[in-house]
């Protein structure tokens, strides 16, 4: 008997096979069964075009894209590299900035009860807005379209950290805190030495959670704002028609969301440790 | 009166008792300890001993009396006094070597890394870990933990070494394993030692002095029991000293029959007793309710 491994690929490369097939079977283009009326002629025949394309159509469409993603013909013609490029770099900005303020002001919110109870209520608040209604607001307010998908990706990417850091830091057990008293360790030593690595795979979890958040959003966000991203290049593609380039770039999507996560995971791996 | 290297005076610990009114757990508690002496306490649960230990370790604070150090009053906790835990506390994200490194650069921050790695090596071959430095707390045995927390707290050399029932948690078999090597490390530094125990041959074999506690609520420590037997000491032949027996039932005795009324000196001091030389238990002193009723009357006249 092969190895759990290998029998798992085996189920999952039939199961894609199976998929294929059905998908590839039910786009099949009709038999013409009566000639072509005239006023169909006109139209351009547009019967065969109007359904979804069959996964043949998507991996042309994905050959000629990989086989040169960094292209850039004009506004509205950039390979598909540079979309994702946009998006990730969108998103990476907007999540640093989040980092930034998040991990501070989580370790404040976790070390005091007090700045807990007084902030806790913004944070309630503000948690469950959608990121994407503070574009208009943020639009008005930065005046730069760019910048203000960045903005939606900071907002909807502080509270997990936020939240899990405040979390974390406020549930170190108390016995590693009392080693660093009894060694005299200054609050400064005692958060870098102590409380930060016991609290990083906590914290690892929230930045985990804010980047799969990020990648979902910025790709309505680009919806929004246009010009550049992938989530631009998905509604260009839809307004063009393109059905399989569009069947494309979501893939596309979920590969690099993906790898998103597999970073993070990796990260997490590094800080876990066991009792 | 001469002062002692630790001085304990007039300690006590109240609670809230949940329903309005409060709760001594332990009072007037005061005893000293001599610089190179090891001392262990015992007790029944619910006496106290952990939060007298803690007061002293600077991690608690008492609701009154106080504690000097070196003609120092004891305040927060502090790198001349060093703690072992019962649950060990090795910070799990660090190798057995890096634990004691941690502690050693807290200890002496001016020390070169070469200087420190040598120091904490030394300490972790003491405990007969020099083969697993590298290994997190995570894949050590229980044992094997507290072996690297008792070195971690002995590589800072405080001068007052607080363990709290370090082996409590451990089966009997590395009980004892750990007990003699405590032993042989403690004839090598002569640290002074506060340790809480619950178990009576434990003290007998660790200690110069054996602290009794009545039970709580309003523990106090009644009794402090010499043990006259020679270092070095060992568990295969401790037993072998007649004055072992003695002691041992001296202690037992205390702990089954009289820790519920036992009471210190009139002043507040443990009454100093010495089984090996025939001292037997008190008599239970009748001022107590004298003193009580004396109160009770004194409190009528107010």
């Amino acid at each position: 008997m092969a190895s759990l491994n290998v029998r798992a690929a085996l189920l999952s490369v039939s199961f894609l096979i199976l998929m294929l097939g059905l998908w590839e079977l039910s786009t099949q283009p009709p038999a013409a069964q009566e000639a072509i009326t005239e006023y169909e002629l006109l139209m351009g025949v547009a019967g065969q075009e109007s359904r979804v394309p069959p996964p043949s159509a998507v991996m042309k469409v994905a050959w000629t894209e990989l086989s040169n993603p960094f292209y850039d013909a004009g506004a509205n013609d950039k390979g598909i590299g540079i979309q994702l490029a946009y998006s990730v770099y969108r998103v990476l900005t907007g999540y640093l900035a989040a980092m930034a303020i998040a991990l501070p002001l989580g370790f404040l919110i976790g070390m005091s009860p007090l700045m807990y109870k007084a902030l806790n209520p913004y944070i309630q608040v503000l948690r469950p807005i959608s990121p994407l209604a503070w574009m208009p607001l943020a639009l008005f307010i930065i005046q730069d379209s760019d910048a203000s998908a960045i903005f939606v990706i900071f907002i909807c990417s502080i509270w997990p950290m936020l939240l899990n850091t405040a979390f974390g830091v406020a549930n170190v057990r108390q016995d590693w805190v009392n080693v660093a008293r009894t060694h005299e360790l200054n609050p400064f030593k005692t958060a870098i030495t102590v409380i930060l690595p016991a609290a990083a795979p906590t914290i690892l979890t929230g930045m985990r959670i804010s980047i799969g958040i990020a990648w979902l959003v910025i790709v309505a966000a680009e919806m929004l704002v246009g010009g550049t991203g992938i989530g631009y290049y998905v509604w260009n593609e839809w307004n063009n028609l393109d059905l399989a380039s569009v069947i494309f770039s979501i893939l596309m999507i979920g590969v690099v969301g993906m790898l998103l996560d597999l970073a993070l995971g990796k990260a997490q791996k590094l800080v876990e440790y066991k009792e | 009166m001469s002062k002692s290297f630790l001085e304990v005076d007039g300690l006590s610990k109240v609670y809230p008792d949940g329903q309005g009114g409060d709760l001594t757990v332990f009072e007037d508690v005061r005893f000293a300890l001599e610089k190179g002496e090891f001392v262990c306490i015992i007790g029944h649960s619910g006496c106290g001993k952990s939060t007298i230990l803690n007061v002293l370790a600077g991690l608690d604070e008492a609701s009154s009396g106080n504690v000097v150090m070196n003609g120092k009053e004891v305040k927060g906790p502090g790198l001349e006094r060093g703690v072992v835990f019962q649950n060990y506390s090795l910070l799990p994200w660090k190798t057995s070597l890096n634990n004691i490194v941690f502690a050693v650069k807290a200890r002496w921050p001016k020390w070169s890394k070469d200087k420190v790695r040598e120091h904490s090596e030394r300490y972790l071959k003491m405990v007969g870990l020099d083969h697993a430095l590298n290994r997190k707390p995570s894949q050590l045995s229980g044992g094997m933990r507290q072996r690297v927390s008792i070195a971690r707290a002995f590589a800072t050399q405080p001068e007052l070494l607080l363990l709290d029932e370090p082996f409590g948690a451990l089966d009997a078999l590395t009980r004892g394993v750990i007990q003699d090597e405590l032993v042989k490390i403690w004839e090598e530094t002569r640290q002074t030692v506060f340790m809480i125990t619950h178990d009576v041959d434990e003290a007998i074999l660790l200690s110069d002095r054996i602290f009794l506690m009545s039970n709580g609520p309003n523990a106090r420590i009644a009794e402090s029991v010499k043990v006259n037997l020679p270092h070095p000491r060992s568990r295969a032949t401790i037993f072998q000293n007649p004055a072992h027996h003695k002691i041992r039932d001296y202690l037992v005795d205390f702990l089954v029959n009289r820790s519920g009324s036992a009471q210190p000196e009139e002043d507040g001091s443990p009454i100093v007793i010495d089984p090996s030389a025939g001292d037997a238990a008190p008599k239970p002193v009748p001022a107590k309710p004298d003193t009580k009723t004396e109160t009770a009357a004194r409190a009528v006249n107010a």
